[in-house]
């Protein structure tokens, strides 16, 4: 029988949902789309047999697809068509003249290159920019994905939020929710996110143009999404192609590959295959069960209800109460108290995206409540939203988060000293030494989301969280699914769904994940005893008890969860409060709350070059609150901002310098020509010694401006590997910028050895520091064009690099410099250089001794010379500064690295981090915070090394990592925890002294 | 005993009583390796265990952001020390180390402070390592060991090199693994007694084992070729890559790995182009030359040998992958496996084998460069070539690598295929 008239059944089977297609002649017959609930096998038995009657009893060719249909064809013996290549068949079957076919689904994202040498490219072991990230973005701001959709048409404008994976993309998001940015914009953001990461993540540098093909799910469905893509592309009505059949492209590849290709079979030959094996024979590593018993769970059950907190009726209370608020990442919580501390009133629930809305018509509520019978006395607010909430309802105090979970756990366990706290977004956990917060730990942003992820999760599977939980209690089998980025663990549940686990083994072993990503990735502990002896635990995550036990187990110790677990934050909050009150609470009365009013509008701050969009909200009595702002400038007096000015910052002194030099290149006279340099990577600190060298020889010397969002996204199409660190890929930006800027060349060299200071064993670059050119003049297409200097050089001697320069200009510029004239630009520019950075340790000296003068606080805000650029590192040093700290930089300081560097100090930027790490460890008033921007190796190495100097005499360490995410809402916290321990530190430290 | 900074020291009291454990990077060479070290009077033993606990144990005691190798081999050795399989007081460590702008010169530094963290902090390591970065007085190299050693990685990658090519096709399964094992011992059992290190001696056997090979029977069916590069560890580790020369012959591919001596000789390359560049001192680059020139020598010999006397591929003259890398890159990137990356999926492409999975740990950043930086022009530049690079790492599932590999080798088996002609498709389901 010809191919073309045989009866063709495509299966596709992906990670929630099962297609089935039927073709015969030409004809698309049935088609059918369904979620299965991991139940692989007896969904796809369903669906054919559904199906009988097209596709009759006769021979017909037949094969299975997509990611969960791998493990079932194998164990069934039924033919398998990898997906993208049966997307592929179709799409080249059908529509042969598409040049690109992307294709979204639910945790997959593809793209396909048809013309001009075919390739095709799935994500990888990142999941962001998909369908479930749709998903859960629309869960977050509590709508469904057609009402995200209808939502994002009517968007205004554009917010950046973090295209790398879900898990940043959510704390960008979280943020502008807190702040009140529209929903709709938000919506349409969200949309940009993923087509900005189809673009980078995908493309990786390849064009996407001509005839695009979009497929999948989401593609299908979401007409918001359709327009970012169209957009964002530049793609006409005529090239931008959404096919009927855009949720069957797998299904229908499969069926086409089997009628070129496969053998006869019957559709009742193929149900006895698929009858035969069992749901799931699996290769799974499974864990102990955790709990081998009812009685088991009962004692478990009981001890833990030990851990509470006496209520009282509200209707039979009288006299004065405390109000405590949390308003958290994805959840808001309000706690009442009485003077005692027994609970009146409690609330815990989703914050919807609207945390206003909602602490208004819960204070109604207990406003109405108390009557005239209680009076509150004072109101305190933590968490994410703290700054809103607190102006919204003029409440008496605001304070970080740690503080008021110290708070809270200590009013539990009198002697705790290890708080773990997992809520639904964040991990916070703290060591507690001589009644201060010792060490503060908070999950970076690759692995949080924990708390929320199996409520996702629970959702997607068609359960709420308390079922979920509650069928992993008694699970047989538990899971494993390893200890990693929650993102990373989507693909783990696949495995095990494609290995026939049960939803129970499911849950139970997301539930040990959870807790091995806090143990093993945050408070990174090797055993129990490293944790403390007198465990609290609390939030949100931890009132599941499938996590609770696994968390014992893990740590083979019993711990508190006091019954209020989910509460803690606004219990602390409260009791903080009540031992703080003020004569007069400034609290919005009841009458005020009735006419109550909050608008938010967004605007861009010209105040200094950060441009922050701003969300100004505004509340009826004419109140503000202005937020979305890297620094205190957009709300600041001008005295205010001279008096913030005065205190030293090396991070501005620094970007004035880089100023200084950029005007001296741009000055010089173009005798030769002009010279363009990226402000990138290494030139943040050798900038002076190449711009001196080349203005000497006659050159012009355009020095690019420091980074914004814009750089980023300017050369972000050209970006071949994802995972590289921020710095390296807004390169691509800054080269584009120069191409345009009228410069004959670009030049950045490749340093394999920086700058030899004789402070370790050797004085290496990093890989892309060294090499990034190698990287760019392979992926820039621009750069084909133009002349990019990238020679090898050796910046250790004058002399050799002297006739490496003299042949770069011969051979690349076609100029003939003598050996003297560049020697003597040679030795100019290592003078301009050392000239430089004695400026910068003069400086450093100058504010220490400021510092010192002035009683203030001294930061060493270390990382790399890079880290400088506002766009890197996201204001954090104004925001560090805005507490009240001197900001000084690890090249500021003239302190010698410490002799027993325990691991290998061989490169010249991460030498003097231990230097650093010394020096904070030998002085007084003076912390150490160190910048880690994401996927850096290196620092994996040199963070635990700076943890382990500064621990060693007894300091804090407080690491941030910083990647394209624009949420200083986390930094603060950190920031403000450890300013919070450092004022109970030395509390503690003056008790004391007046003991003794 | 201990040194002065507190870290243990394998001395040369130990040789007798220490067992010394050895992470298995390649098979057939490292088999070779610990019998060789075992005739100089070293208990060596070739940890070859598997398992999620490895993963787990490296999770626990290394940095998480650590590189996948670091996490696997530190945890690999951990496990072993807590398998109780061990008296961990007359037990050391060797690790193979590299030096370098690459974070993995940090490894030997990562495994001491993992083992103290697990508390075996006495536990003396031992680096091996060509360029003098860690001492260890109770290891001597003398020449004629180093000289064996030397010969170990010339007939590891033959034998590999031959597997490779035999085993997709045996008639008998493991018939080609088991000639591969054999040889290993017959080596060097030789080399014990003073055999097979010189050039006559080395091209006799080279002939025996060439002749063995073709004495395997083997089908004639076509197989897909699928070349192997990435970074040293997950590349040739079966431990490091999930079995991936396993699972591409269970694919119906025949997997290609270019061998060890491509990276000698990177790395004598590397100290010849230091001289150049940053001016090292003659006697090193002098040093350099020779040993470069003697193993260039080598390998055209094997080269040689395996076109005349047998009907399988021989390795590529390295001299041409050198040639060709220096059409991509500078030949001054020399971090991790710098050049050597793009140079060797080159020499695939030139021998006929455009299929390729790039290994390479997740964040490794070298592989940024040197990996996906070169796939751009590698692609455009030459034709149908279908590389897919391959991230491994602790959270990264097999069936997600696997399922990639595999739209690879459906990419490869339908170059090998006509086109196909348009159809096109009414949807009757909508009336």
């Amino acid at each position: 029988m010809p191919d073309s008239i045989r009866t063709a059944v495509g299966i596709d089977i992906g990670s929630t949902t099962a297609k089935l297609v039927v073709l015969r002649g030409g004809k698309l017959l049935y088609k059918k789309y369904e979620r299965h609930f991991s139940y692989v096998r007896r969904k796809a038995c369903e669906m054919l047999r559904e199906a009988a009657a097209v596709i009759g009893p006769g021979p017909i060719a037949a094969a299975v697809s997509g990611s969960a249909g791998l493990g079932l064809a194998e164990r069934a013996g039924i033919p398998f068509v990898q997906e993208v290549f049966a997307t592929g068949e179709t799409v080249r079957a059908l529509e042969p003249d598409t040049s690109a076919v992307i294709e979204l689904g639910g945790e997959d994202a593809k793209i396909l290159f048809l013309r001009g040498g075919t390739d095709e490219r799935m994500n990888g072991t990142c999941a962001g920019g998909t369908g479930a990230f749709i998903d859960q973005m629309a869960t977050l701001l509590d709508m469904t994905p057609d009402e995200l959709d209808e939502a994002s048409l009517r968007h205004t404008r554009i917010y950046p939020i973090a295209s790398r994976c879900g898990v940043f993309a959510k704390s960008d998001v979280q943020p502008l929710l807190n702040q009140g940015a529209s929903k709709d914009d938000i919506a349409a953001s969200i949309y940009q996110a993923v087509v900005n990461q189809t673009i980078t993540g995908l493309a990786q540098g390849r064009r996407i143009e001509g005839k695009v093909m979009f497929l999948g799910g989401p593609l299908t469905y979401d007409r918001g999404l359709r327009e970012r893509f169209k957009e964002t592309l530049g793609l006409s009505d005529e090239n931008a192609v959404f096919p009927s059949y855009g949720l069957y492209p797998v299904a229908i590849g499969a069926a086409l590959y089997a009628a070129r290709a496969l053998e006869d079979m019957t559709l009742d030959g193929l149900l006895a295959r698929l009858d035969a094996v069992s749901e799931g024979a699996s290769e799974l590593s499974h864990l102990p069960p955790l709990f081998s018993s009812e009685e088991e769970y009962a004692a478990f059950a009981a001890r833990h209800a030990k851990a509470s907190v006496p209520t009282r009726p509200i209707g039979e209370a009288e006299g004065d109460a405390y109000l405590g608020v949390d308003c958290g990442s994805t959840t808001t919580k309000l706690v009442l108290i009485d003077t005692d501390g027994a609970l009146l009133y409690t609330y815990y629930d989703s914050n919807r995206g609207d945390p206003v809305g909602i602490v208004r018509a819960q204070l109604a509520e207990i406003y109405a409540l108390c009557g005239d019978r209680i009076r509150i006395r004072a109101c305190a607010v933590t968490g994410y939203g703290e700054e809103l909430i607190r102006h919204a309802f003029s409440m008496d105090c605001g304070l970080v988060e740690t503080v008021a979970h110290f708070t809270a756990a200590r009013f539990f366990q009198p002697k705790v000293d290890f708080i773990l706290d997992i809520g639904g977004q964040d991990i916070k956990c703290f060591k507690v030494r001589g009644g201060a917060i010792d060490s503060i730990m908070l999950n970076e942003a690759c692995s949080s989301g924990c708390g929320s992820f199996i409520e996702t999760f629970a959702r997607a599977m068609g359960y709420s969280i308390e079922e979920f939980a509650r069928l992993g209690l008694f699970a047989r089998r538990p899971v494993d699914l390893g200890s990693r980025c929650t993102v990373f663990m989507n693909s783990s549940v696949k495995q095990a769904q494609k290995d026939g686990a049960s939803v129970e083994d499911i849950s139970a072993g997301l539930s040990m994940s959870v807790v091995k990503n806090a143990v093993y990735k945050v408070i990174r502990a090797a055993s129990a005893a490293e944790l403390g002896e007198h465990i609290v635990v609390q939030g949100g995550t931890f009132q599941n008890d499938a996590v609770l036990r696994s968390f014992e187990r893990e740590l083979g110790r019993d711990v508190v969860r006091p019954a209020v677990a989910g509460l803690m934050g606004a219990y602390g909050a409260a009791l903080y409060v009540r031992d703080r009150a003020p004569a007069v609470s400034s609290l919005i009365g009841p009458e005020a709350l009735a006419s109550f009013t909050h608008t938010s509008r967004s605007v861009i701050c010209q105040k200094c070059t950060n441009h922050c969009h701003l969300t100004v909200n505004t509340f009826s009595g004419g109140a503000r609150y202005i937020s979305g702002n890297k620094c205190e400038r957009g709300a600041m007096t001008g005295a205010e901002k001279a008096a913030a000015d005065a205190v030293p910052d090396m991070h501005v002194f620094k970007r004035a310098l880089l100023d200084e030099w950029r005007a001296r290149g741009s000055a010089a006279e173009a005798v030769r020509g002009t010279i363009g340099i990226p402000l990138s990577l290494g030139m943040y600190e050798l900038a002076p010694l190449w711009i001196t060298l080349f203005t000497r020889l006659g050159y012009r010397v355009l020095l690019s401006d420091f980074s914004t969002r814009a750089t980023y996204l300017a050369g972000q199409g050209s970006i071949p590997s994802d995972t590289a660190c921020y710095p390296a890929k807004i390169m691509h930006g800054h080269i584009e910028t120069l191409l345009h800027s009228g410069a004959d060349a670009v030049f950045y060299p490749c340093l394999t050895y920086n700058v030899d200071e004789h402070r370790g064993q050797n004085h290496y670059n990093c890989p892309l520091v060294a090499y990034y050119s190698e990287l760019l003049v392979s992926n820039m297409e621009s750069l084909s064009a133009a002349k990019f200097l990238y020679p090898y050089l050796d910046v250790n001697s004058p002399a050799l690099l002297t006739r490496q320069l003299c042949a770069m200009c011969e051979e690349k510029l076609s100029v003939r410099v003598s050996r003297r004239e560049m020697r003597a630009a040679v030795d100019a520019g290592f003078a301009a250089y050392a000239e430089h950075m004695a400026r910068i340790r003069a400086e450093g000296a100058r504010a220490l001794a400021w510092a010192r003068e002035n009683g203030r606080r001294t930061m060493l805000l270390v990382g790399r010379p890079y880290h400088v650029d506002p766009e890197i590192s996201h204001g954090i040093d104004r925001l560090a500064a805005s507490l009240g700290f001197v900001i000084l930089t690890e090249d500021a300081l003239d302190a010698p690295v410490p002799d027993d560097v325990r691991v290998l100090n061989q490169w010249t930027y991460h030498s003097r981090l231990y230097a650093a790490a010394e020096y904070a460890a030998e002085h007084e008033n003076t912390s150490l915070v160190q910048l880690v921007s994401f996927g850096c190796g290196i620092d994996a190495i040199t963070t635990d090394e700076v943890r382990r100097i500064l621990e060693a005499k007894g300091k804090l360490y407080t690491q941030i990592k910083i990647d394209e995410i624009t949420n200083l809402g986390a930094v603060a916290i950190r920031l403000r925890s450890l300013l919070g321990a450092l004022e109970m530190r030395e509390r503690a430290a003056a008790a004391g002294g007046e003991e003794k | 005993m201990e040194q002065n900074d507190g870290r243990a020291v394998f001395t040369k009291e130990m040789r007798p009583t220490h067992t010394i454990l050895v992470p298995n990077m390649l098979p057939m060479h490292f088999k070779m390796i610990c019998r060789i070290l075992g005739q100089y009077g070293y208990r060596c033993e070739l940890l070859e265990t598997t398992g999620h606990e490895i993963v787990e144990c490296g999770l626990k005691y290394v940095h998480n952001d650590t590189c996948y190798p670091a996490l696997l081999v530190i945890g690999q050795f951990i496990d072993a020390l807590q398998s109780g399989k061990y008296d961990t007081h007359k037990t050391a460590l060797m690790l193979t180390q590299t030096g370098g702008g690459c974070r993995a010169s940090n490894y030997i530094y990562l495994l001491r402070k993992a083992l103290v963290k697990a508390g075996f902090g006495y536990v003396p390591v031992i680096s091996l390592n060509f360029s003098g970065l860690k001492d260890n007085p109770g290891l001597d190299f003398t020449a004629p060991m180093v000289l064996r050693l030397a010969y170990a990685v010339l007939y590891g990658d033959l034998l590999m090199m031959l597997r490779n090519q035999c085993r997709p096709y045996e008639t008998e399964a493991g018939a080609s693994e088991r000639l591969a094992v054999e040889w290993t011992e017959r080596l060097t059992d030789d080399m014990r007694r003073g055999r097979g290190m010189n050039a006559a001696a080395a091209r006799r056997n080279y002939r025996r084992i060439l002749a063995d090979f073709e004495a395997i029977p083997r089908t004639a069916e076509k197989k897909v070729k699928v070349g192997i590069v990435g970074e040293i560890f997950v590349k040739f580790s079966p431990l490091g890559n999930n079995h991936l020369e396993d699972f591409l012959v269970s694919e119906g591919a025949e997997p290609r790995m270019p061998g060890l001596l491509d990276f000698c000789l990177y790395s004598c390359y590397d100290g010849i182009m230091d001289y150049t560049l940053y001016d090292t001192g003659l006697a090193s680059y002098l040093l350099y030359r020779i040993a470069f020139a003697v193993l260039i020598a080598k390998q055209k010999e094997m080269i040689r040998i395996v076109k005349k006397y047998s009907t399988f591929d021989p390795p590529t003259p390295f001299r041409h992958a050198i040639k060709r890398a220096e059409e991509y890159i500078g030949l001054g990137a020399k971090m991790g496996e710098g050049w050597l990356l793009p140079a060797e999926m080159l020499e695939l492409i030139d021998a006929g084998v455009p299929n390729i999975v790039c290994t390479q740990p997740f964040g490794c950043l070298p592989n940024h460069v040197f990996g996906k930086g070169m796939m751009k022009p590698l692609k455009s530049k030459n034709g149908d070539v279908n590389i897919v690079a391959i991230d491994y790492d602790p959270g990264a599932t097999r069936i997600n690598q696997e399922n990639r590999i595999k739209l690879m080798l459906a990419n490869a088996r339908r170059a090998e295929e006509a086109p196909s002609e348009p159809i096109s498709l009414t949807d009757e389901t909508e009336k």
